[in-house]
């Protein structure tokens, strides 16, 4: 994958509502996640991209620098959010080997699990509190993710 | 060094833990309740980190919210400020096993402290002086009891062991109560504290409150920073404190400062921490002891010039104190009062929107406040929302300077116990120095009871 394609992807994606974006080509894949609106890396940045560009299987490796987060000033596209119940790392898949739990899209029903958090060794699934379609995965793989942090946007 | 804190409490003293971190290079992280974003410190923070609902069981006093937090951010250490999770042994341990430093003594020192009948033992074994009392529980056998009290002489009273602060305690006058008083005291025990032990002693009728200010830094090496007179309480709660205490003298100082020392070395005590007495006839009698940084330290910092919050700081980071005992020099004269939001008469609570803070200054001037103009009080901790401190260069000076100061003070918008600090200040007993626990609270309904409020 060429890194004009990617600075192409990286253009869609800041033009649109996705919070990711995850293209696969052959065996290679590229995931673009956005973070959400209002969450700065460091006091006063603006929100930044990320790009992981990993070979088909490998996990991504994401620990962004944590910091004071506004719910108030995020933009959430309309539905149910679905907020951190806990303080952890979340996780959107089972393992690092396998698919995430979800994808924007996807229909879900209530108890569904949606990813994990983890803390203090431990590994808590996260559920789904309504039916309904994931309009939104706010958090990314690693991520560390505070109590009443958005999660998911469920329409 | 240690290269990240994170400030397990809120308020006032999360700022101030903040201020010594950022001090000494060390980064910082804001944990906070989904209704204390707005808390100074939580923005000057390096970083932060919402660890539940506004409830402190589901925030504050969240174990695993707050080694969490600890986690995700890759800390080296937590301080527990004071309330809250400070003196929690099973809290101490969990962070430790977490891996992550405790700043504080370890577990098992907090753990005998915190039981009042066990503490009081060590304490005795370490030549403490104590309160003559039952030396142990009391057990089911009222007459057992009764032998007991007649042994102390009345007035008793009874404390639960898991109790201390003020909490969990009763006076018996005559044998005819005793019974009743025990078994209240121990359901309310275990409705409070989860632990129905209670203990008796001799209720002491005019002590005074002079606790020891200690810095232990668990490599051997003890020294006490003097000590603190705080017997201007309302209902178990301190509202006015002072050092050094009126009429001690410095051999007194000495010798009961020694004691503490000694006893600090011998139990393996580690970090900050108050021996607690009760001062009645030139005798001091051991109460309990505070395992964590106090409400009431910035007095002592200011005639010491120590800044213990600091040296907290520095045992935890395995360093040896940097004062021996000859380093600590008394300077004048220090005297602090709570602010509380709070109706200055009824005392309820008074949540609410500060409109307009404006701080005292000057020389001598100490405000430790979270405060700000437009910051909003939530309802849900207590009411303290700061300390106004003053330094002079004896108890006169000290009290015209805070005189001063709490005319100086703005907070408006919520209900302050400013102006009764105020009458505290202007009161003849208070000047004259040296009242017992009760005289607060005696001028209190003197004053209720008065047709017309005089000064």
């Amino acid at each position: 994958m060429d890194l004009r394609k990617i600075k192409k992807l990286i253009d869609i994606l800041e033009d649109s509502n996705l919070a990711e974006l995850e293209i696969r080509e052959g065996e290679e894949s590229v995931r673009l996640s956005r973070m959400p609106k209002g969450f700065a890396v460091t006091q006063g940045a603006a929100p930044q991209t990320q790009v992981h560009v990993e070979p088909a299987r490998a996990p991504a490796a994401v620990a962004p620098a944590h910091a004071p987060v506004a719910p108030g000033s995020k933009e959430l596209p309309a539905g149910h959010v679905l907020r951190s119940p806990m303080v952890g790392t979340f996780y959107a898949s089972p393992n690092p080997d396998s698919p995430p739990f979800v994808k924007v899209g996807q229909a879900v029903k209530a108890g569904e699990t949606l990813a994990i958090i983890e803390a203090m060794k431990m590994f808590n699934q996260i559920e789904a509190d309504v039916a309904g379609t994931i309009v939104a995965v706010l958090a990314s793989n690693g991520q560390p993710v505070e109590f009443d942090e958005p999660l998911f946007v469920i329409g | 060094m240690l290269d990240k804190v994170v400030i397990a409490n809120r308020g006032e003293i999360a700022l101030r833990v903040l201020r010594a971190c950022h001090t000494l290079g060390i980064k910082t992280v804001a944990v906070h309740s989904t209704v204390d974003r707005n808390l100074k410190h939580v923005g000057m923070a390096d970083e932060s980190v919402c660890i539940g609902p506004a409830p402190a069981a589901e925030s504050y006093l969240n174990t695993p919210a707050i080694i969490a937090a600890a986690e995700v951010t890759d800390s080296t250490a937590i301080h527990p400020g004071y309330g809250f999770l400070s003196e929690n042994a099973d809290f101490a341990e969990r962070v430790e096993q977490s891996g992550f430093i405790f700043i504080g003594p370890t577990a098992s020192v907090i753990r005998l402290m915190g039981d009042k009948v066990q503490a009081i033992k060590a304490m005795k074994e370490a030549g403490v002086p104590c309160v003559p009392g039952s030396g142990g529980p009391l057990g089911d056998d009222s007459s057992e009891n009764a032998r007991i009290a007649r042994d102390i002489g009345y007035p008793v009273i009874i404390k639960a062991s898991g109790g201390g602060g003020g909490r969990g305690m009763r006076v018996v006058h005559t044998e005819a109560h005793l019974g009743n008083a025990v078994s209240m005291t121990k359901s309310e025990a275990k409705a409070a504290f989860g632990n129905d032990q209670v203990y008796m002693e001799k209720f002491l009728e005019n002590p005074r409150h002079v606790e020891i200010q200690v810095l232990a830094d668990g490599q051997g090496n003890a020294i006490h920073l003097g000590e603190r007179d705080c017997s201007m309480q309302r209902r178990h709660q301190k509202v006015v404190e002072e050092a050094p205490a009126p009429g001690i003298s410095a051999a007194q100082r000495e010798q009961i400062g020694k004691v503490c020392v000694e006893a600090c070395v011998r139990i393996g005590y580690r970090g900050a921490g108050t021996f607690e007495f009760l001062f009645e006839n030139g005798k001091f009698y051991f109460i309990e002891m505070n395992t964590r940084i106090q409400v009431e330290h910035p007095v002592t910092e200011m005639i010491t010039g120590v800044d213990l919050v600091r040296e907290q700081l520095l045992i935890a980071a395995g360093e040896k104190l940097s004062l021996r005992q000859q380093d600590v020099k008394f300077t004048g004269h220090a005297i602090e009062c709570r602010i509380n939001a709070e109706d200055p008469n009824t005392f309820m609570p008074s949540p609410g929107t500060v409109k307009r803070f404006h701080p005292a200054g000057g020389p001598g001037v100490r405000m430790d406040t979270h405060i700000y103009d437009g910051y909003r009080i939530p309802p849900n901790y207590d009411s303290m929302i700061g300390k106004l401190i003053v330094h002079g260069r004896d108890r006169d000076t000290a009290i015209a300077r805070m005189r001063i100061a709490l005319g100086e003070l703005v907070i408006d918008g919520v209900k302050t116990n400013i102006p009764l600090q105020q009458r505290i200040l202007a009161d003849g007993g208070f000047q004259q120095g040296g009242q017992n626990i009760h005289y607060l609270e005696k001028r209190i309904a003197e004053q209720r009871e008065k047709a017309i409020a005089l000064g």
